[in-house]
């Protein structure tokens, strides 16, 4: 009996961790829904998706969620002449896009939050001499008002304006990953490459638990 | 080749002399070393990377050199001072900016020297503080 017992348990314990690692967790804010279906009240979990949103890439081209239909993302805020945490975070995500490169369900989003000074033209030779061509990786700029409410309300990373900061700007290296429904389905700490790893990881998990 | 037959001497010095202890100029040398390296990844690394290597076209690397030699003197100034403009590493061209970085001292900024110049396949020993004071005075 005990022996069973704990068969059963290694069963359960297997089988919830095989389990954990086939769907990836929603984050951010969730909502009660009740919906009548059939007569009946059906109660329904809603998570936060991430809003339309207009901005201007490295081309000058106007981009929106429609560019992501259909793909899974990684979005992040930076600005190119952060001398701080921003190279690190762009090694880093330079490995998702050579690990996804031309794959036709995987894009990669980069805000810029210096809204004065990286002009599309400057995003370009940015991403120029990191070496991105295409679209697969877009990097995009939007007006002063809305990205740091954006960056807030959407994506839950915080990115301001600080006087006290040598260089003015604030913001968190937060890689955030983003489904076809456009839900935040994980959070990763983009100057860390072992977190970095982890999301290479859960990306393809999450391109599994589409298939499905 | 002159150099490590000098380092091979004074090896060969050593093990005759029968002592097992450092030297103080090698000690030095490891002081200088060890805290170079700490210095670099607080200071450096986000840009030019743990191995040096730099980041594609947007930040070269430390891995040339004869770059690094042909300017050794003038590295403290670029720590110092920043650099901006057309450089030549590699055989790559960058156009890119580096910050300035006036808040370091000399000695801080001899201990950078010293790791870069003995890191990612350079070899050129101590830079210390009184070469970097000398070398701030006649910075581009
Ligand atoms: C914000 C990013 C950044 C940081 C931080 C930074 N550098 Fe640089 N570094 C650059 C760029 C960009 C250039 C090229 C400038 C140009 O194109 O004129 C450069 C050039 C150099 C060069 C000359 C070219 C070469 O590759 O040999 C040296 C030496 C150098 N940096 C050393 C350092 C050292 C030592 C530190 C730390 C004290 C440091 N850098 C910190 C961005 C940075």
């Amino acid at each position: 009996m005990k022996n069973l017992l704990f068969i059963a348990l290694v069963a359960l314990i297997t089988a919830s961790c095989s389990h954990k690692h086939d769907k990836l967790p929603y984050l951010g804010e969730k909502e009660l829904v009740e919906n009548i279906v059939d007569g009946k009240t059906i109660t329904d979990t809603v998570y936060q998706q991430i809003p339309p949103f207009q901005f201007i890439n490295q081309d000058s081209l106007p981009v929106s969620e429609k560019n992501f239909a259909g793909k899974i993302y990684v979005a992040d805020f930076f600005f190119t002449s952060c001398n701080t945490i921003c190279p690190k975070m762009h090694r880093n995500m330079l490995k998702v896009y050579e690990k996804y490169k031309g794959n036709p369900q995987v894009g990669i989003l980069s805000h810029t939050i210096d809204i004065k000074y990286d002009l599309p033209y400057r995003l370009k030779s940015y991403a120029t001499k990191l070496g991105i061509s295409g679209n697969q990786w877009q990097f995009v700029h939007g007006s002063k008002d809305s990205i740091y409410s954006f960056a807030a309300k959407s994506y839950l990373v915080a990115a301001y304006e600080d006087k006290a900061d040598p260089q003015g700007l604030v913001h968190q290296g937060w890689f955030v990953l983003i489904d076809k429904q456009r839900h935040i389905r994980g959070a990763y700490d983009g100057t860390d490459a072992t977190q970095v790893e982890h999301l290479l990881q859960d990306m393809d998990i999450l391109l599994n638990e589409d298939e499905k | 080749m002159k150099n490590s037959t000098f380092f091979i001497l004074i090896l060969f010095a050593f093990i005759v002399g029968g002592s097992s202890c450092q030297s103080e100029a090698e000690l030095n040398y490891i002081r200088y070393y060890t805290t170079g390296k700490q210095l670099y990844e607080s200071n450096c690394q986000n840009c030019h990377g743990n191995d040096g290597k730099g980041l594609a076209m947007l930040y070269p690397p430390l891995t040339d050199s004869i770059y690094l030699k042909k300017n050794k003197n003038q590295l403290a100034c670029i720590i110092k001072n920043g650099l901006k403009g057309r450089i030549e590493i590699n055989g790559q061209v960058y156009e890119g900016e580096m910050p300035a970085q006036a808040k370091l001292s000399d000695i801080e900024i001899a201990k950078i020297i010293t790791y870069i110049t003995n890191s990612f396949g350079n070899q050129q020993g101590l830079h210390d503080a009184q070469a970097v004071n000398q070398d701030l005075k006649y910075c581009k």
